[in-house]
């Protein structure tokens, strides 16, 4: 099968394990995706699954894609990726695979995707600074950053230092989340923890790339 | 909210439950795991608050134990609370009762209504 799947971001909920203990889960709803196309190492000097999610409106596709899609019999998705393919099994272009094909309760995961925006943003959001103290006269300094280097030595500001600017918006990738219930039905997969990117938002759900699936 | 979501919401909904409100007194059984084994703690108080959230839903109960004020907040809907029994039916004119908190004795009764 394939190594993970793209889905949306649905919103978050709580429920309870085992033990008793109230957990903040994440509900996606993964897949079905479809086998657009077999990369070999033949014709692309690697192996790999591309697949597609979702449904666009034919006059949205641009003629070069259409044509990939058409080569393949595949409606266009909205999101096209290519995912390694592990195990058994051959796979087709056309195939559909879902939810329960890839992930199973237990699992764990690295879900990715596009995190909020958040513009131009201070060093207190942006960096966790901590700002000046609301009073013992401090004048129009709250927010700030403090001193950004020394004097005629270095004469310079180091490279890399903390500053404001563009926050957000950036692929974040969350490793290492629980597959807490696969709903077949639904398509979807609950995971322990939060997901980048706001309610609606694409994700990327991948096999944990660091650890192997704990029992 | 999306289907999905509020439909997993749902399914985790309890309504086996008496109905209780804010100043009645309360008797939840909870299970506690220690390990291997299992057993039920009680709690018996007086629901101080309840915030409600559909699946969320949380509730405050207070005791005095040996002079000392104890208050624990509860899950509704966890699957851990085997049973919630009315005590008594308070009479009370808040939705919060923070200030039984201040209040110690006779002070700090309810009006109960059954």
């Amino acid at each position: 099968m394939l190594s993970g799947l793209i889905g949306k971001k649905l919103g978050m909920t709580e429920v309870v394990d085992d033990n008793g203990r109230v957990l903040a889960a994440t509900v996606i709803q993964l897949g079905p995706c479809t086998v657009s196309q077999l990369k070999t190492k033949a014709t692309d000097g690697y192996e790999a699954v591309q697949v597609t999610f979702g449904r666009k409106k034919p006059s949205r596709v641009n003629k070069p894609l259409r044509g990939h899609f058409a080569k393949a019999g595949v409606a266009p998705g909205i999101v096209t990726r290519e995912f390694a393919k592990v195990g058994e099994g051959e796979l087709k272009p056309g195939d559909v695979i879902t939810v329960a094909d890839v992930f199973k309760p237990g699992d764990l995961v690295d879900v990715q995707g596009l995190s909020k925006g958040r513009g131009f943003a201070g060093v207190m959001k942006r960096h966790g600074f901590a700002g000046f103290p609301a009073s013992r006269g401090t004048h129009e300094y709250f927010r700030h950053g403090g001193s950004i280097g020394n004097r005629s030595f270095p004469g310079r500001v180091f490279k890399g230092l903390k500053m404001p600017g563009h926050m957000g918006n950036q692929r974040v990738t969350i490793s290492n989340l629980r597959v807490l219930r696969v709903l077949a039905e639904d398509n979807a997969l609950l995971v322990h923890g939060s997901a980048p990117g706001p309610n609606g938002g694409i994700v990327i759900v991948k096999r944990s790339a660091k650890r192997a699936a704990a029992g | 909210m999306n289907e999905i979501v509020r439909k997993l919401e749902q399914e985790q909904l309890r309504k086996d439950y008496p109905a209780f409100r804010v100043g009645d007194t309360v008797r939840v059984e909870v299970k506690v795991v220690e390990g291997e084994k299992e057993r039920t703690q009680t709690f018996t108080g007086t629901v101080i608050r309840i915030n409600r959230a559909h699946n969320r839903t949380r509730f405050t109960v207070r005791k005095v134990s040996y002079g000392v004020g104890v208050e624990r907040v509860f899950p509704l809907h966890s699957p851990y609370i085997q049973r919630i029994e009315v005590v008594s039916r308070g009479k009370v004119r808040r939705a919060r009762l923070y200030y039984l908190r201040k209040l110690s004795g006779k002070a700090a009764r309810i009006q109960t209504t059954v």
